[in-house]
């Protein structure tokens, strides 16, 4: 029975080329973005000095645990930040050359879903209830494109079908309400996408989907990114989701950047103690298993409490006396391959 | 073999669907639809499957906490499906259920010595002496300090509040703990001290655990066996080997295939059903999974299938699979 199954399976291996380094200029490129909220008489350092660049084409996976900064990071690339958070964010966020930091929000808001789109875990709470689908998918496209509504009004069903919506015209006239929640996600997809923006967010996708419904979203973003040669910016604390999207990795630890590398050597020559007491740490799926999982010991550090030097110090079996002083730099360990670590693991 | 330490047969939970405005019954949804579970002593068995196949309800009404509409529980020979409540009570002592949301099953009011004292002062246990030193041993058991009694559940971790949670369902010594999805909530470093914790302890004390979970590689690390839900009834049931590498339930199949594995470049080749799970209030005739399965005939639409026996402890329902 597995071999007749075996014939109707859609992807055997999964195309998943990372795009040829090319000596153009990255499309995203974030520099010492930092976000430090006052809370008298303490200062959180939610977002503590983090840079990253991300080409056209490629999936950049930003992953950790809660508390560790990720969509925070993505929420001020957006500058979707509210107040009192919106003014705080100091760094650089360029976006082809364009320093997004310095844009009025009126001019912000002629990029944002046109250049760069975001979708959430929960589409039920980021998508307007009291309006149809169709009409939500063709808003952006009237407004950025300048389609006449009957243009924008294909373009939404079109778009509804690219996602792999059953019945698109039937859809494009339903209320969120009416869906469920895989086909929420692929509406709230067909929404970002519909003005083909170079960049997208997407935080935390599929978090809140079924294993089946998952995997069919990442499938459907893979093969829209192939598509339109989109960058992704993929926010999930799940590594085997980051795994089997990403080209590459970032591991962020209490607001910082700990380690970033190609998907495969990090996951084969993990350098930074806590990327590789993470993947120690998950349950496989083996015919042999251990009796015990390796633990990391303690836990994570508030942003209010956060140690002086590294901030993984406490919980690493491999700290050094200057751990506890000093922060440790991002260095180059192998090509593409960098960590945050004063003694960092065998590659 | 032994007498199971727990038989369920048949196990219904039908809700009825009323109308807005006269409260008539106007539909039945059959959240658990006849489902057959055993537990050994000492073993760890799964419950696994998508939002709404109904595992975290088969949970709650094994313990009463919803109340069947039909079936058999048997916990250790005596038969507490229609026991009432006085008759129910020392039954209660002996299972016991581990929550997602450990914050959320936690009063916020109470300090942590008084959620742990609470099960002593209901079932009359000690006086007030004999409960705080329980109390500190079960917090010693689950890797908390004695300090701990005096502190609220806000100032804990996510973490070390599930180990407040699962020092509760010790507090009475059961014999059976239901996990519903105990680690789920965790962050994955956390999730594996949590793990581990509840292996240690079943190892001590000698625990039955029905763990419920969607997440298949925590399942594959710490169940003996495994039973996939799939809209309100059991699809399969088999030992953990034989589920993870040797499944033959088409659903099972489908399920497996879709979670990611955390090593790139070697994703399996996916037999990913196309649509969503339908609704527990309207669902398909015959076998439930037979509008997404790729290999359904014409009688999988107008006939359940009934469970057959594939292999020891291996059971499929499945009109498909052989014995």
């Amino acid at each position: 029975m597995r071999a007749m199954l075996g014939g109707v399976t859609a992807t055997a291996t999964l195309p998943r080329d990372a795009p040829a380094a090319s000596p153009e200029a990255p499309l995203l490129s974030v520099r010492g973005l930092t976000l430090h909220i006052p809370v008298p008489p303490h200062t959180l350092r939610a977002v503590d000095g983090i840079s990253f660049d991300l080409r056209r084409g490629e999936t950049l996976g930003l992953v950790g645990e809660s508390g560790s900064g990720k969509t925070l990071t993505a929420m001020a690339v957006m500058r979707l930040l509210e107040p009192p958070l919106s003014d705080l964010p100091r760094g650089k966020v360029l976006l082809e050359g364009r320093d997004l930091m310095r844009l009025s929000e009126t001019e912000m808001s002629t990029l944002r879903g046109r250049a760069l789109s975001m979708i959430f875990q929960e589409p039920m709470t980021s998508l307007n209830p009291v309006m149809t689908v169709g009409r939500q998918i063709a808003e952006p496209v009237v407004r950025h494109l300048g389609l006449s509504a009957r243009q924008a009004a294909a373009r939404a069903e079109e778009m509804l079908r690219l996602v792999g919506i059953p019945d698109p015209p039937r859809v494009a006239r339903a209320y969120p309400h009416l869906l469920s929640g895989g086909m929420r996600q692929r509406a709230m997809i067909a929404i970002a996408l519909a003005c083909r923006p170079s960049l997208l967010i997407a935080d935390e996708p599929t978090t809140a989907l079924d294993v089946t419904v998952q995997a069919q979203i990442l499938d459907l973003l893979a093969g829209l990114q192939r598509e339109m040669g989109s960058a992704v910016l993929l926010i999930t604390h799940d590594l085997a989701v980051i795994a089997e999207t990403a080209h590459r990795v970032a591991v962020m630890y209490a607001g910082r950047i700990v380690e970033e590398a190609p998907v495969g050597s990090l996951f084969a020559a993990p350098r930074h103690p806590y990327t590789r007491g993470l993947l120690a740490s998950i349950p496989l799926i083996a015919r042999e298993r251990p009796e015990t999982l390796p633990e990391i010991p303690g836990m994570v550090p508030g942003p209010g409490d956060r140690p002086a030097g590294c901030a993984f110090a406490p919980r690493c079996g491999r700290a050094l006396p200057r751990c506890a002083q000093d922060v440790p730099p991002f260095a180059p360990l192998a090509p593409g391959h960098h960590a945050a670590c004063w003694n960092p693991c065998d590659g | 073999m032994a007498e199971p330490l727990l038989q369920v047969r048949g196990l219904e939970v039908h809700f009825p669907i009323r109308s807005a405005m006269l409260r008539r019954r106007i539909g039945t949804v059959r959240a658990v639809d006849g489902v057959d579970l055993e537990v050994a002593r000492g073993e760890t068995l799964a419950l696994v499957g998508e939002s709404g196949c109904g595992k975290t309800t088969t949970g709650k009404s094994i313990l009463r906490l919803i109340e069947p509409t039909g079936g058999s529980i048997r916990f250790a020979g005596e038969e507490i499906a229609r026991h009432p409540p006085a008759r129910l009570a020392p039954f209660r002592r002996r299972m016991q259920i581990v929550f997602q949301d450990p914050y959320a099953s936690l009063n916020p009011r109470m300090t942590v010595g008084g959620i742990l004292a609470a099960p002593f002062e209901i079932h009359r246990i000690g006086d007030a002496k004999d409960r705080a030193e329980r109390v500190a041993a079960l917090l010693r058991t689950v890797g908390l300090p004695p300090e701990a009694a005096r502190r609220y559940p806000h100032e804990f971790s996510g973490g070390q509040r599930q180990r407040i949670g699962i020092a509760r369902a010790l507090a009475l010594e059961p014999e059976l703990v239901i996990g519903d999805e105990p680690v789920s909530a965790l962050d994955v470093s956390i999730q594996a001290q949590i793990i581990n914790l509840m292996k240690r302890l079943q190892a001590e004390l000698g625990l039955a655990y029905i763990m419920i979970s969607h997440n298949l590689a925590v399942v594959s690390h710490v169940a003996d066996r495994v039973a996939v839900m799939y809209l309100g009834r059991v699809v399969e049931t088999a030992p953990r080997e034989a589920l993870f590498f040797d499944a033959r339930h088409p659903y099972t199949q489908a399920l497996l295939s879709a979670v990611p594995e955390p090593v790139p470049g070697r994703r399996r080749a996916r037999q990913v059903p196309q649509g969503d799970v339908p609704s527990p209030a309207n669902p398909p005739p015959g076998c439930h999974f037979h509008p997404r399965c790729p290999l359904a005939i014409a009688r999988c639409a107008q006939e359940a299938p009934a469970p057959r026996i594939v292999a020891p402890g291996h059971a499929v329902a499945c009109h498909l699979v052989s014995p």
